[in-house]
C-alpha cells in the first residue's frame, strides 16, 4: 500500500450527499417541472414571482446545493462506472480528473449564477 | 433418460505441461449427486491425478469453491440436476493464483485477512477472573451476520475489482474487518480505520453488489463495506479537521 493520503473517503463524501440531497428533492422537480407544470395541474407561476421565490436567501443556498452535491455524486458514480465498464485500472486517473474536475467547474458556475440571481 | 453427464475440467498440471488446458470425464448421473460428488466419483474411478480441495461436503467448510459453467460456487452445495443435460465445466476460482487443477493459492487472501485485524481488540486487557464478557442478544445481533463468513472466497472471484486491483483488501476481509468493529466487546475499530481508509480498502469498492449475489452463507460483503464507507468518511474528516490525537479516540 502506498504511502500517500487516500482522497476516495473525501470524494465519497460528497457523492454520498450528493446522493441523499438528489434522492430527496430531485424528483420534486421532476414532478413539478416534468409533469405538474406542463400538463397543467397547477398554474404556471408568473416568472416575477419565481425569480423573487429563487432570490431568498434559503433558495439560493438550497438550488447551489442541489445542483453542486448531485454534480459530484454524478463524477464518483460516472468514474467507478467507467474504471468497471472498460475494465481498466489505468483509466482511472484520468477519469477522476475528468470527472471531479467538470463537478468543480460546474460548482462554480452554479455558484456564480445562484449567487448574481 | 439421460444416464450420464459430461464434467469438463479446467487442469494444470506445471510440472508435465505449462499451460492449462481442458479434460472431458464422463460421470454416472446420479439424483442428489453435488459437482463435488462427480469430482469425487473422477479422482477415485477415472483419474487419481485430479488435485481439489474440499473437507465438510456440507457447506461449512469454505475450502470447494469453483468455477461451476462460469459462476463462483461451492461444489457441495449445487446439484448436477441443475446443469442438465450437461456439459458442466469446472474452473479453478477466478482472481486467484493455481497451484495445481482446481486448487487455489489463497496466500494472498491470508496476508489481506492480518491486515484487518480480525480479532478482538479490548479497550483494557481482562484475565480470566474478570469472568464472562457479556453481552446482550441486541448487541450480538449488531454483528451476527459478518461472523457466518466461512473465508470460501467465492466473493472474490465474483468482484470485478479484486480482477483489477490485487492491493484491494476484497470483501470477506471487510466484512470481517465490521463483524469485530461492531462488537460491543472490542475497540480496535481505530485501528482498522488505518487500514480500511487507505488505499486498497473500503473505498477501492465501486459498489458493483456481486459478492453479495456470490455469497452461500448471506453475510452481505456489500451491505457491511456501505456501512463502513459511511463510518469511514465520518472518521476521515475527524482526522483532517480535529487537532492531532482529538480525532483518535
Ligand atoms: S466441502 Fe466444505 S463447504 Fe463444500
Amino acid at each position: 500500500m502506498s504511502k500517500s493520503r487516500n482522497n476516495d473517503p473525501f470524494w465519497w463524501s460528497f457523492f454520498g450527499a450528493g446522493g441523499v440531497f438528489s434522492s430527496f428533492f430531485v424528483p420534486i422537480h421532476i414532478l413539478l417541472l416534468g409533469l405538474a407544470l406542463p400538463l397543467g395541474w397547477v398554474l404556471w407561476p408568473e416568472h416575477g414571482d419565481l425569480l423573487a421565490l429563487a432570490r431568498n436567501p434559503l433558495a439560493r443556498i438550497y438550488l447551489f446545493l442541489l445542483i453542486a452535491l448531485s454534480l459530484f455524486h454524478a463524477a464518483h458514480r460516472i468514474r467507478f462506472t467507467l474504471h468497471d465498464l472498460l475494465l481498466a485500472k489505468s483509466i482511472d486517473t484520468p477519469a477522476a480528473f475528468v470527472c471531479y474536475g467538470g463537478a468543480i467547474v460546474g460548482t462554480l458556475c452554479a455558484a456564480m449564477t445562484v449567487w448574481t440571481l | 433418460m439421460q444416464k450420464t453427464i459430461t464434467i469438463q475440467v479446467k487442469r494444470y498440471i506445471p510440472e508435465k505441461q505449462p499451460t492449462p488446458f481442458y479434460q472431458d470425464y464422463e460421470v454416472p448421473l446420479e439424483t442428489k449427486w453435488g459437482v463435488l460428488d462427480a469430482l469425487t466419483y473422477i479422482k477415485d474411478e477415472l483419474d487419481g491425478t485430479l488435485a481439489f480441495r474440499w473437507s465438510c461436503h456440507m457447506g461449512v467448510c469454505g475450502s470447494c469453491g469453483m468455477m461451476v459453467n462460469g459462476q463462483p460456487a461451492l461444489t457441495c452445495a449445487t446439484f448436477l440436476e441443475e446443469y442438465l443435460p450437461g456439459p458442466i465445466c469446472i474452473e479453478p476460482l477466478d482472481h486467484f493464483p493455481v497451484i495445481r487443477d482446481l486448487v487455489i493459492d489463497t496466500d494472498a487472501f491470508m496476508g489481506k485477512l492480518k491486515y484487518v485485524k480480525p480479532w478482538l481488540i479490548p479497550a483494557e486487557e481482562r484475565s480470566v477472573d474478570d469472568g464472562e464478557n457479556r453481552q446482550t442478544p441486541a448487541e450480538l445481533a449488531a454483528f451476527k451476520q459478518y461472523t457466518l463468513c466461512i473465508n470460501c472466497l467465492l466473493c472474490y472471484s465474483a468482484c470485478p475489482v479484486v480482477g483489477l486491483n490485487e492491493d484491494f483488501l476484497g470483501p470477506a476481509a471487510i466484512a470481517l474487518a465490521q463483524r469485530y468493529n461492531y462488537d460491543s466487546r472490542d475497540a480496535g475499530q481505530t485501528q482498522r480505520h488505518d487500514v480500511l481508509l487507505d488505499h486498497g480498502g473500503a473505498f477501492d469498492c465501486t459498489l458493483i453488489g456481486e459478492c453479495s449475489r456470490a455469497c452461500p452463507k448471506h453475510v452481505d460483503p456489500t451491505g457491511a463495506i456501505q456501512r463502513y464507507k459511511a463510518d469511514g468518511a465520518m472518521e476521515f474528516w475527524k482526522r483532517l479537521l480535529l487537532p492531532r490525537g482529538a480525532a483518535k479516540r
